[in-house]
């Protein structure tokens, strides 16, 4: 069936069967494989994407519930060459190391900060809590957002 | 990984409305499924362990999405998401039960495409909601061809993954009246964060002095029929509210339990944590109704 999306404020039209999953529609008809795949069941976190403005994991969506609706990928967080703060903040802070958790965690974060700019350690904790990251132990994630709340200040300090 | 899994083809139809979801449920007849935030059913269709011809998709029904008090009553709407039950003031003034059951189940994504409705009508016997509704004595709304009818939660569940709601009807409300002398928690053991239950507890109590007037005990995981633990109730309406009778509706509602075993544990440990549970969720709620918590 046919279907519109807004992702990243750009209509997408395309044909697709009900069930392809909405994580597969934004990699690989989309090209948008910033959103990444892994688990497949909703435990890790890699594929997370906004849907109306809401953190949700995207192979646990289908893409006909998409229709007509507006997703926000890691494609579209920067504002052209301008990273977002949240994307500094992994960058300064090595808030990653093979980059798989990376966008879901972003995402995460830039609605937490979106809706509770100044995050205790503990809200960033529970607000990735379904997210998995193999690599960091969380420290630096957790630094990076807080390093993102505070656009630097008090990270960069000590 | 495995292979990419997808489900099996089916048909996808979008509601606009309770009465259009109806129709095209009415349309489809028993080969129809709703589907809500589909966090259990779309990894069913994963599984094949759900092979559903066409998919009604109620998201878009902003009309069933609503926590609110109608006079004495406290009303949620089947799409509420989890994120916002536990968002939700009047549900921690009223039933903090609910508030102790959505922080522990999932996790904040996952909570945010979860509805309530979906929570009841998928009916795992590992369900939170299901064991905290029945705690509370709530009732569930349900729309169909006929018009609406009413089932107390404690009959809603006939069995594990079955409903009384029948194909061609939706669960559109669930409703709890609010009573004042009342206090509500909920208890439980889980092996990781966001992991279903080992097993839980959810209790209420209405005090009359230091008196319980009256009281409701759910249970999950653990084998307890309807979720539901009369027997423990039944033993605490009219007795003092110490700590002695507490241990001993604990003892109660454990011993009516039949868990099973499996990767989560043996049956005799969730026995005991169906007992202690009880106690800690009801030593939780009395406090509440005392205002002390
Ligand atoms: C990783 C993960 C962890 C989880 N952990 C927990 C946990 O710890 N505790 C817990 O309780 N749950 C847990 N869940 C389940 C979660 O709460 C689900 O969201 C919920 O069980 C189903 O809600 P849904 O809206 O996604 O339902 P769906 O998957 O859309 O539907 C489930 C079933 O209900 C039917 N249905 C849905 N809405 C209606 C309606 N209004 N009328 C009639 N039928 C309807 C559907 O046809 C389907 O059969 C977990 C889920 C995931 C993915
Ligand atoms: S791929 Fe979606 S949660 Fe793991
Ligand atoms: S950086 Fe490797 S999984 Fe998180």
């Amino acid at each position: 069936m046919q279907i519109t999306v807004t992702v990243n404020g750009d209509e997408h039209t395309a044909d697709v069967e009900p069930r392809l999953l909405l994580v597969h529609f934004l990699r690989d008809k989309l090209g948008l494989t910033g959103t990444h795949w892994g688990c497949d069941t909703s435990n890790c976190g890699v594929c997370v994407v906004w849907l109306d403005g809401t953190p949700v994991k995207s192979c646990t969506v289908l893409a006909v519930m998409a229709d007509g609706h507006t997703v926000r990928t890691v494609e579209g967080l920067a504002d052209g060459a301008a990273l977002d703060p949240v994307q500094e903040g992994f960058v300064r802070c090595h808030g990653l190391q093979c980059g798989f958790c990376t966008p879901g965690m972003m995402m995460t974060a830039r609605w937490l900060l979106d809706h509770n700019p100044d995050p205790s350690e503990d809200e960033i904790r529970e607000a990735i809590s379904g997210q998995s990251c193999r690599c960091t132990g969380y420290e630096n994630i957790v630094r990076s957002v807080r390093w993102a709340a505070s656009r630097g200040t008090e990270v960069s300090a000590s | 990984m495995g292979p990419m899994q997808v489900p099996a083809h089916f048909e996808y139809e979008r509601a606009t409305s309770v009465d259009h979801a109806l129709a095209l449920l009415a349309k489809w007849g028993s080969e129809a499924r709703v589907v809500a935030g589909g966090h259990s059913l779309i990894p069913m269709m994963k599984l094949r362990l759900a092979r559903p011809e066409a998919l009604v998709d109620i998201n878009d029904l902003e009309e069933l999405a609503y926590v609110r008090l109608d006079g004495d009553v406290l009303a949620v709407g089947a799409m509420t998401r989890h994120a916002d039950l536990l968002a939700s003031p009047l549900v921690g003034e009223h039933y903090p039960i609910f508030h102790d059951a959505e922080r522990v189940i999932a996790d904040p994504v996952v909570r945010n495409r979860g509805t309530v409705g979906g929570s009841l009508c998928q009916a795992d016997p590992s369900e939170d909601l299901s064991a905290a509704f029945a705690a509370v004595d709530a009732a569930a709304v349900v729309r169909g061809p006929d018009g609406v009818r009413r089932v107390p939660v404690r009959e809603f569940h006939t069995g594990p993954y079955e409903t009384v709601v029948a194909p061609g009807e939706l669960l559109v409300e669930v409703v709890v009246p609010v009573r004042p002398g009342g206090g509500s928690a909920y208890e439980k053991v889980e092996r990781r964060v966001g992991d279903w239950a080992v097993a839980a507890a959810g209790a209420a109590v209405w005090l009359a002095g230091d008196t319980i007037a009256d009281a409701g005990i759910g249970l999950t995981a653990v084998g307890a029929a309807h979720f539901h633990a009369p027997a423990a109730e039944e033993f605490l309406r009219g007795s003092a509210a110490t700590d002695s009778v507490l241990v001993e509706a604990g003892r109660i509602a454990a011993e009516r339990c039949e868990p099973v075993a499996d990767q989560r544990g043996p049956a005799d440990y969730k026995k005991h944590l169906a007992g202690e549970l009880t106690v800690r969720a009801l030593r939780r709620a009395v406090a509440r109704a005392r205002g002390v918590a």
